[in-house]
């Protein structure tokens, strides 16, 4: 029991200290939780944080439900994922309260505007990181032209596209083989 | 209704969780679908959550979920969309942990992946492409008149962004500045 709550702590204190997410995440999680607690080791956060990458939801949760599920099964997984969303829900709620209350400013409009390019600067950016590790051979860059083309006209959901995409990969790594 | 509609955000976000791959830039085509589909939610609201999301501590996807859950319900809703965000991951990752040891060696597993990491990058793009076209056209839906000031700083911070590698927090913070300057 005092290790679940432990956990909560510690992942409590990892989502209050870790700006942005995923990677950000990783040098706090080493120190928290590799060498203060000595709960898992360097190499097994590692892998939590490849395997997070790749499974669906945020990353930063699923390498919070990984590192939990090895310290506590079940309850320690539960634990470890309530203390990461934690800070955000508090935090975000406040501050969402305060905008509602103040967006119609003049000052916050303009900031905002301003804010806009920025952001979408910053999307751009992710595209491109995600383009180079993402897509590597010309079956890659065909889906990525494809979901492109068919999401630029018309509205369908993002879930039917990444199903759709799945079953191509698997299709063309068996043809492939 | 109220009720109805803390459902209506928990299945929403629960979706979200499940297939958004690659982070917290991955939920972004999941609200721009949402923002088409219902009235809680605008694209022009999206911007601002993602310069808060990235301004504060926490994981972007989550932060994402509980701003757009309050906006839309107040503090229920934003548990709501949080606890639904959350949950799939929860219950794939207590499987994998649980049953497939070797997740990282299964063929299937791995070509799945091959596919959806293009598709989740065009579907981000998708997401840029609509956060763009707001700034520069003025509306979602495109027009005539071209705002060249936005379009400049677009540019020049996506050059900066790319070439120095500073924390979102830094460019956001001299947006914000630029923007008053500026009256945008």
């Amino acid at each position: 029991m005092k290790k679940i709550l432990d956990l909560y702590l510690a992942f409590f204190k990892i989502g209050i200290t870790t700006f942005g997410g995923g990677y950000a995440m990783l040098p706090v999680i080493q120190r928290e939780i590799v060498e203060k607690r000595g709960y898992v080791t360097d190499e097994e956060v590692m892998d939590y944080y490849a395997v997070g990458q790749c499974t669906p939801g945020v990353i930063a949760v699923n390498t919070a439900t990984f590192v939990g599920h090895k310290v506590g099964k079940t309850p320690g997984a539960i634990a470890a994922t309530l203390g990461v969303i934690s800070p955000p829900l508090i935090i975000i709620t406040v501050i969402a309260a305060f905008i509602k209350n103040y967006a119609e400013l003049p000052a916050v409009r303009h900031a905002f505007a301003g804010i806009k390019t920025a952001v979408c600067a910053l999307i751009f950016c992710a595209v491109i990181k995600l383009f180079k590790s993402g897509v590597k051979d010309l079956p890659g860059v065909l889906i990525f032209l494809a979901v492109l083309a068919v999401g630029l006209f018309t509205n369908l959901s993002p879930v039917w596209f990444v199903l759709a995409a799945a079953i191509a990969g698997i299709c063309i790594k068996c043809f492939k083989r | 209704m109220y009720l109805s509609n803390l459902l209506v955000l928990f299945w929403e976000f629960f979706k979200t969780g499940l297939f958004a791959v690659g982070g917290g830039m991955a939920t972004l085509p999941f609200l721009y679908n949402m923002a088409d589909r219902y009235d809680w939610i605008t694209k022009e609201s999206i911007t601002d959550m993602i310069a808060v999301s990235e301004s504060t501590p926490g994981p972007i996807g989550v932060n994402m979920a509980t701003y757009a859950g309050f906006n839309a319900c107040g503090v229920l809703g934003g548990i709501a969309a949080t606890f639904g965000l959350v949950l799939p991951s929860l219950i794939i990752i207590l499987i994998i942990a649980k049953f497939f040891e070797k997740f990282d060696d299964n063929f299937y597993v791995n070509s799945a992946f091959y596919g959806i990491r293009p598709a989740a990058t065009a579907l981000i793009l998708l997401a840029a492409i609509n956060v763009f076209t707001l700034c520069v056209f003025g509306s979602d839906t495109g027009g005539l008149s071209v705002n060249w000031l936005m379009l400049a700083l677009i540019s020049v911070f996506t050059a900066l962004i790319y070439k120095i590698k500073l924390h979102p927090i830094v460019y956001i913070a001299i947006a914000a500045v630029l923007g008053i300057v500026l009256k945008l």
